[in-house]
């Protein structure tokens, strides 16, 4: 028997690999991912109203609405409920803002033993910090370009 | 006497005993099968202390401390300790077994360590060089999980192909009083590269490895599949176990009605959640100890040739695209008559 395997043969191994390993049903998790989702947003839809009932503008609203959704999805990922839920929810639950203050919360919670600022200060946005990063610089390519535009009388 | 057996395996000369095995285990490993079997299961993941790391060198100290105990001697007789664990440094061992305040040889074979652990221990007692040895190793599922992938709330799905690392901690005392359970011969695993880079399907990763290794074990030793009562491997899962038949198939070796894979044996899959199978350090020693030790002890099992399989991959190795190796070690295990 060979211990390496030429890259052909790799492929070939890779693709055998793939035959056998079974994989989530991508509808059966698509259906999961959009009724997750959607209660999330139908939530955060709930909140708005009642704060705008309260008599908030709509600007103010949504940012309670924000507020509210990141707090709740800190507190559930504390409770350990967060990943329950998006173990069936998938994308449903990582695609809202409260995926992303799951992602954050958990790593502050992982990284505590390991102090304020090697722990949790360095770490708490190693799932995030990506999202942040890459976020940040898409916008600002964004603007660029519509600040070219505008140079250029595009629009 | 010529001990050199083939190209990659050898015989041991002398009687070289598993005098006591030892296996504490977690609260999901409790309710798994061999929930009954293990000597201790602890409820709490976290052992009392305050993190993961902690609590696994805590797993590790408590089956060190009971095999010696189990093995009716006193620790000061253990002349070597032969340990390792899947974390970064291998701190869950130096850590755990620190104030046993034993001469130490600390190990890295990933989820294969108990078998390299008990191949260097026995070729130790068999050189002479100690009366008794002390192998163990560990996982715990927090600590691998923050070493490897990502925060334990972070909410995210595993493929199906994704083992669960077992939080438990095995340990043997190995010597030359005279036991029930015997090692005879160790076939030293190479390292298996066939190129797959998916660290999520660890069982395709060490299949290759673990058939490499019993192959030659077979060849070095002219022994057949029959010649064992379980060829046992360590942490394959259900989708290694079906790729490693088909490997050994290839190589005209029909190994179905031997092979037993500890993996497999730890969960129950289709209840716990566990996907493809237990995995980790932990895996391989507690269902050495909690299960195949008791069958050979008993004679039910005569010979057992048992094959811990691991995946040799860091995180950096894992971002930076390179493949996932895998390693397996050969020991063969007997039943000692009465």
């Amino acid at each position: 028997m060979e211990h390496m395997k030429s890259e052909a043969e790799k492929k070939e191994y890779e693709k055998y690999v793939k035959q056998v390993t079974p994989v989530h049903s991508l509808p059966v998790n698509m259906a999961k991912a959009f009724l997750t989702g959607g209660l999330i947003c139908v939530l955060g839809q709930a909140l708005m109203n009642a704060g705008m009932d309260l008599g908030l503008n709509r600007e103010d609203a949504g940012s309670w609405c924000s507020l509210l959704l990141v707090l709740l999805s800190a507190l559930l990922t504390g409770w350990n409920i967060y990943p329950k839920l998006a173990r069936f929810g998938g994308a449903g639950t990582l695609v809202p803002i409260t995926g992303f203050a799951n992602s954050v919360a958990a790593a502050a919670v992982e990284y505590q033993t390991e102090g304020e600022v090697f722990g949790k200060g360095s770490k708490i946005f190693s799932i995030a910090g990506p999202v942040i990063l890459y976020g940040i610089f898409s916008s600002w390519v964004l603007g660029l370009i519509y600040w070219l535009g505008k140079i250029l009388t595009w629009w | 006497m010529k001990q050199m057996m083939g190209k990659q395996s050898l015989e041991l000369k002398n009687e070289v005993y598993v005098i006591s095995g030892s296996s504490i285990a977690g609260s999901k490993e409790k309710e798994g099968p061999l929930g009954l079997c293990f000597d201790r299961t602890k409820e709490d993941p976290m052992m009392g202390m305050n993190s993961w790391e902690e609590a696994e060198s805590a797993l590790q100290e408590e089956a060190a401390s009971l095999a010696i105990e189990k093995a009716g001697i006193m620790k000061e007789q253990i002349r070597m300790i032969f340990a390792g664990d899947l974390l970064a440094q291998s701190i869950a061992s130096s850590f755990g077994i620190m104030k046993l305040g034993l001469p130490l040889y600390g190990l890295y074979g990933a989820c294969s360590t108990m078998g390299e652990a008990l191949s260097l221990g026995a070729m130790a007692v068999d050189g002479g060089y100690a009366d008794f040895v002390l192998t163990l190793t560990s996982s715990h599922f927090g600590s691998a999980e923050k070493e490897f992938r990502f925060p334990l709330e972070y909410g995210n799905q595993r493929p199906l192909s994704a083992g669960w690392t077992v939080t438990g901690s095995g340990a043997c005392v190995l010597g030359n009083k005279k036991s029930r359970v015997k090692i005879t011969g160790i076939t030293t695993g190479r390292i298996v590269d066939y190129g797959l880079k998916d660290s999520q399907n660890m069982g395709a990763c060490m299949a290759p490895a673990a058939c490499d290794t019993i192959c030659a074990s077979l060849r070095d030793f002219a022994r057949k599949p029959e010649d064992y009562d379980r060829v046992i491997t360590g942490d394959l899962g259900s989708i290694g176990q079906r790729i490693l038949l088909a490997l050994l198939r290839e190589q005209g070796i029909d190994l179905h009605r031997q092979h037993l894979d500890c993996g497999m044996l730890i969960y129950d899959q289709d209840t716990q959640d566990t996907h493809a199978g237990g995995s980790g350090c932990g895996c391989a020693a507690t269902v050495l100890t909690a299960y195949i030790l008791p069958h050979l002890e008993s004679g039910e099992w005569k010979r057992v040739l048992f094959v811990p399989t691991g995946a040799l991959l860091s995180k950096v190795s894992f971002y930076e695209g390179m493949s996932v190796p895998g390693i397996a070690h050969g020991v063969i295990l007997e039943h000692v008559p009465g």
